[in-house]
């Protein structure tokens, strides 16, 4: 695999080669004070000087220094959003003489290039690949949006004050799973992208880019890049035998604790990365004659999510934050082979009371063995 | 660990669409249970596992997983048998015959045939649980010579909520086989037993170390039978249990079925008490 850098000025090319392609682009932008993961059209709608403060149960937009095109941490949107989307139409079902015919709803074969992808998120990506293609059953909605995605990677520049990828090993510097990834360098008046290719796909669209090869200097400007990255992780996870702990202490008061404070609102279900649960939905036309099924995300905080024989199977808050941090952080493993969890800091960040799932662990560790 | 993103093959089933079937026949069994044979219109048959279950569509009103409760020896049908609880249920236990409907499935594990080949074997069911069992039990009888003892323990709320009752009465009549019924409450009439399943496993026979359980029914049923049995010498590896949780898709993608590390929907429902009992003890998980 091979590498050049290429100037502020030119990156723009990057943005030309993937529409030339027929790409849509994807990636981070300016909403309502926030970024979020939209269309762009061009390197003009990336939140150009802009990065983000965020802390438990907040997130605020800033201004920089300086013209970094990516000098800022996860928002709210993820990549889910694409692959997996909040709303799907699964089938229709046609009725004609009491027959019925079963008719799955075309999914838009659309080729989408997500630019500004981060370590953390490649991780959660791969992750979903794994609930949605690589356990059992095939999702056709996911594989269909996912097979022909360009992924293009970021290597972090600055680390929210929620990001823990670090303790997570998902991040900072992306290492699996891009097509492209560009570290950006803003130095000695320079501002420059050290742009590497991580895939068959990527490489030929490197060798279209201009730019110089890369030098060891510039391998170096990376790895120096990613270390200050790494050195500013907002927080930290305690994750060695997190498996264990979890396991050993489902009765730990902690968790009566956590649900005084927890709204069960979802938040932190729906920013999650790699949280992947949905509920159906079914509609009938006026006339009867065509019944619609659909799948909507959903959350293991919902009442009515586990219930059975009229009553939930978990009825209080205790129980639903206790199921969504086990199986984050426990069960997953043996479901899926690795943490549910990147480490990206969104649920964090994004609780209305500011819940911290790294601090919570923290504190069962501290006391474990205790019981309720 | 890299998952298959290649492109999405033509031939692959959709996981989430299902076939379309004819309701044959309905016969009410209880005054909120109906049994429906149901055909399958694309003339497949449809082949399964005693104790796996289908997802059963009714148009515009929802999904929900139901067990089969028909004979594995048939595949030209496919039997349900549904107590209205809600949406759904009232749905399908509302359809007469002609109506069509859809599966998916079957899925999810069977009941331990080859495992309790040799073996005694007790089957205790308590309300609708029953319906899950019945395959198993059909199994049992009809290939009576590879097992040991085979007994019967069912329980329901009162002798009008008996399922089966026709059934019931032939396989009391023959000798190979022991069946016990119990009520939790019931009219002077009513001249059989009154109590908790439990209290019939005293009166059946079994080889504690040479016996398979297979128990279905509300989950504090088979938790207490199952410990039961324990005292009564039989191992947890031995004992197997039907588990039921919310589900919305039964393969593995919408998470309402979890059960701690397990998908009930792809792991189980059926699993040896052995791998869930401790789980079983933690309230609300
Ligand atoms: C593996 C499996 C096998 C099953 N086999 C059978 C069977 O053979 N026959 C049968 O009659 N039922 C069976 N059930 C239960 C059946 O799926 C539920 O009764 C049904 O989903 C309720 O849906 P509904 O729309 O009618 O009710 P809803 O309107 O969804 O709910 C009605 C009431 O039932 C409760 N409920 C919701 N989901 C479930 C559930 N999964 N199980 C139990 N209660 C629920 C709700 O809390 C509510 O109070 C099985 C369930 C599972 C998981
Ligand atoms: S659990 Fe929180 S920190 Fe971990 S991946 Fe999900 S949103 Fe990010
Ligand atoms: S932990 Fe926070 S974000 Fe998650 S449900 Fe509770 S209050 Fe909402």
């Amino acid at each position: 695999m091979s590498s050049k850098v290429l100037d502020r000025s030119d990156i723009g090319a990057l943005f030309d080669a993937l529409a030339g392609e027929g790409y849509r682009i994807l990636g981070p932008t300016v909403r309502d004070n926030a970024i979020v993961y939209d269309r762009i059209d061009g390197e003009e709608d990336l939140p150009v000087g802009w990065t983000d403060i965020q802390d438990g149960g907040s997130y605020r937009l800033q201004r920089r220094d300086d013209n970094a095109l990516f000098g800022y941490a996860v928002g709210q949107h993820s990549w889910k959003e694409m692959l997996f989307p909040p709303r799907t139409e699964l089938f229709r079902v046609e009725r004609s003489n009491a027959t019925l015919r079963f008719v799955p709803t075309a999914v838009p074969e659309v080729r989408y290039a997500f630019i500004g992808v981060r370590a953390c998120e490649l991780a959660a990506i791969a992750i979903q690949d794994r609930v949605f293609l690589g356990s059992g059953a095939v999702d056709r909605t996911y594989q269909t949006a996912r097979h022909e995605v360009f992924m293009v990677g970021v290597n972090c520049m600055v680390a929210g004050g929620t990001c823990f990828c670090v303790s997570m090993g998902t991040g900072p510097r992306c290492s699996d799973g891009y097509d492209l990834v560009l570290t950006e360098v803003i130095a000695d008046h320079r501002h420059e992208f050290v742009l590497e290719s991580g895939s068959d796909k990527g490489e030929d669209l490197l060798a279209r880019m201009p730019g110089r090869p890369a030098g060891p200097d510039d391998h170096d400007q990376v790895d120096r890049t990613v270390a200050r990255t790494a050195s500013q992780m907002g927080r930290w996870m305690g994750n060695e035998g997190i498996k264990e702990l979890l396991y050993d202490n489902l009765q730990h008061p902690r968790w009566e604790e956590v649900a005084k404070r927890c709204l069960a609102c979802t938040n932190c279900t729906l920013v999650c990365p790699t949280c992947f649960c949905s509920t159906t939905e079914d509609s009938v036309s006026l006339d009867s004659a065509v019944a619609t099924r659909s799948r909507r995300w959903d959350s293991c905080f919902t009442l009515d999510f586990s219930a059975v024989h009229g009553v939930p199977v978990r009825s209080t808050t205790k129980d639903r934050y206790r199921q969504w941090m086990t199986h984050k952080l426990a069960s997953w493993y043996d479901q899926f082979g690795s943490s549910g969890c990147v480490g990206c800091g969104r649920c964090i960040t994004w609780c209305p009371v500011g819940i911290d799932i790294t601090e919570e662990v923290a504190a069962i560790r501290a006391t474990q063995g205790v019981m309720a | 660990m890299t998952a298959n993103t290649a492109a999405p093959s033509s031939l692959q089933p959709d996981a989430m669409l299902p076939r379309p079937f004819r309701v044959a026949s309905t016969a009410a069994d209880t005054v909120d249970t109906v049994t429906l044979i149901l055909e399958p219109e694309d003339g497949e048959g449809f082949h399964f596992a005693p104790g796996q279950f289908t997802m059963l569509y009714v148009f515009g009103v929802g999904e929900v997983p139901i067990s089969v409760s028909g004979d594995p020896g048939t595949a030209e049908t496919l039997v349900h048998t549904v107590r209205a609880v809600g949406a759904v249920t009232e749905a399908i236990c509302r359809l007469t015959a002609g109506d069509r409907v859809g599966i998916r499935g079957p899925y999810g594990t069977g009941w331990p045939i080859r495992e309790a080949e040799g073996k005694d074997v007790v089957v205790a069911a308590g309300g609708i649980g029953l319906a899950p069992v019945r395959p198993m039990l059909l199994t049992l009888l009809a290939g009576r010579h590879r097992f040991g003892a085979v007994s019967l323990v069912y329980g329901s709320r009162t002798p009008g909520d008996l399922l089966y009752v026709d059934e019931l009465h032939s396989w009391r009549s023959r000798f190979d086989v022991e069946i016990e019924v119990t009520v939790d409450r019931a009219g002077s009439d009513w001249l059989g037993d009154v109590g908790v399943v439990t209290s019939l496993l005293p009166r059946i026979p079994f080889r504690p170390e040479n016996t398979i359980a297979v128990v279905c029914g509300p989950e504090i049923m088979m938790r207490v039978t199952a410990d039961e049995m324990i005292l009564r010498g039989v191992s947890a590896a031995s004992i197997y249990l039907s588990m039921e949780r919310n589900m919305k898709c039964a393969v593995g993608f919408c998470g309402h079925c979890q059960f701690g590390p397990e998908f009930i929907c792809r792991d189980g429902p059926v699993f040896a008490y052995e791998r869930i009992r401790g789980r079983m003890r933690v309230p609300s998980l």
